[in-house]
């Protein structure tokens, strides 16, 4: 299985300003003087090996969108953020617009952030496409349709050509679907939000976004290091520092990435991978935020070690 | 986890000592916020000694939260002092290094906090 990352920002997609880009350029060529980079070869060798992440590259801005890529004609995808967009288009590149697709969708929530890249999904336009959409909310179509209708929108629902189907899961209840295992999970969020612990061929991924983890509830802790026991890859929703999430953040709905390392040692999942990012947070904010979650890693392993990454958008992650 | 209090003139000093996690945060917090009660401006002040202290979990650090929460109405101070290498990391990483004022040892606590009790803690 593999994970690639489409959306991996937190409510409210962004975009690099002009400013950062002139800054990283900066940093680039101060960190490149006195070097012989006189081919393309090795300027690319350079910025490859020896730029930090937050100069070379970016976190990216698009909202919530992660595809689970199972090695079948059939997509698989956890929200419908602003990255569905680009995945859309990187699908039709792929395939052409001619070749008929089915997309299953599980969603975590219907708030704005995770709904918004839809109407921009360019295959919902295309006769003989089908997307499936999953979750737990009783309004989950009728926010879809909400969305895609005036004034909101121009194009109403009710003229997408491909076919579009919703159903409805329930928290707790395991079921198979586009070749996965699937628990949805009831989390803490504002009018709720679900998780979902994708299983196949010995491989787990959970998918744990928009949810505050309180862990002074042992039984709500215990509950969550269940679902994500021994998990391949945890993506955690970590969009805030600890010390905001219980005082001015508090009951905002999301998590820390020091409660995102506690949860994964205690479930022995094998890889954290930091998600929802904070849309104020710059991208040198987050590598720092990475380097000290790492950290946190470190002094507290005991048998066990957890790896850990930051999503971006345009991260793979093999399983 | 142990909690127990030493009494400096206006000034208490609360030393934690053992590990702090999601099973026994609760009886940290049963154990540590008695000792809030008079803590407000020109009554009790308090300092924590976390020099036993070996770690903290988030839960844990929410019922510091919680304690802090607690004494500002009353314009209290709550301060922290002798935070072992690892937990003052932790505080860092959570940035609770922003919730509380942290001072190197008890004495410099005492010395901001209070003359008084400075200087009975170090006749005493």
């Amino acid at each position: 299985m593999r994970v690639r990352f489409w959306g991996t920002r937190g409510s409210l997609p962004v975009s690099i300003t002009a400013d950062e880009i002139k800054g990283k350029i900066v940093e680039a060529l101060l960190a490149a003087a006195g070097r012989n980079l006189s081919s393309r070869a090795d300027v690319e060798d350079f910025v490859a090996r020896e730029l930090p992440f937050a100069i070379s590259h970016t976190y990216g801005g698009n909202s919530s969108c992660v595809e689970l890529d199972i090695g079948t004609d059939e997509h698989v995808l956890c929200d419908l953020g602003t990255g569905a967009r680009s995945f859309g288009l990187y699908v039709l590149a792929r395939k052409g617009p001619r070749m008929p697709c089915t997309f299953h969708v599980f969603m975590s929530h219907l708030h704005w952030d995770h709904i918004m890249g839809f109407p921009f999904f360019p295959h919902i336009y295309i006769p003989g496409n089908r997307v499936v959409i999953y979750g737990c909310h009783a309004g989950m179509e009728e926010a879809f349709r909400r969305q895609h209708a005036a004034p909101c929108f121009p194009v109403d629902f009710s003229q997408l050509s491909a076919h579009i189907q919703f159903v409805r899961l329930e928290p707790g209840r395991r079921v198979r679907h586009a070749g996965l295992d699937i628990t949805p999970k009831l989390q803490l969020h504002s009018g709720d939000s679900y998780g979902y612990r994708f299983e196949r061929g010995g491989k787990a991924v959970v998918y744990s976004t928009d949810s505050e983890h309180k862990t002074d509830d042992s039984g709500a802790t215990r509950d969550v290091v269940e679902f994500f026991r021994n998990a391949d890859l945890v993506i955690f929703d970590a969009m805030y520092s600890l010390a905001d999430t219980v005082s001015v953040k508090e009951d905002w709905g999301h998590s820390s990435n020091v409660v995102g390392v506690e949860l994964c040692q205690l479930a022995r999942a094998k890889h954290l991978c930091l998600y929802h990012h904070e849309p104020v947070h710059n991208d040198p904010k987050i590598a720092s935020v990475l380097q000290e979650t790492l950290r946190l890693e470190e002094i507290t392993r005991g048998d066990h070690t957890l790896r850990i990454s930051s999503a971006y958008d345009g991260l793979e992650i093999a399983l | 986890m142990q909690v127990t209090a030493v009494r400096y003139a206006d000034v208490l000093v609360v030393a934690v000592k053992g590990r702090i996690d999601y099973m026994n945060a609760e009886e940290f917090k049963a154990a540590l916020l008695p000792y809030l009660e008079n803590c407000s401006a020109g009554r009790d002040q308090v300092v924590l000694d976390m020099s036993g202290l070996e770690y903290v979990s988030s839960a844990g650090l929410r019922v510091l939260m919680i304690a802090a929460k607690e004494v500002r109405p009353g314009k209290g101070k709550l301060v922290a002092v002798s935070l072992q290498p690892v937990v003052r990391e932790i505080f860092e990483i959570s940035r609770f290094t922003l919730v509380f004022d942290l001072f190197d040892s008890v004495q410099d606590a005492l010395r901001a906090l209070s003359p008084r009790a400075a200087a009975m803690s170090h006749s005493g």
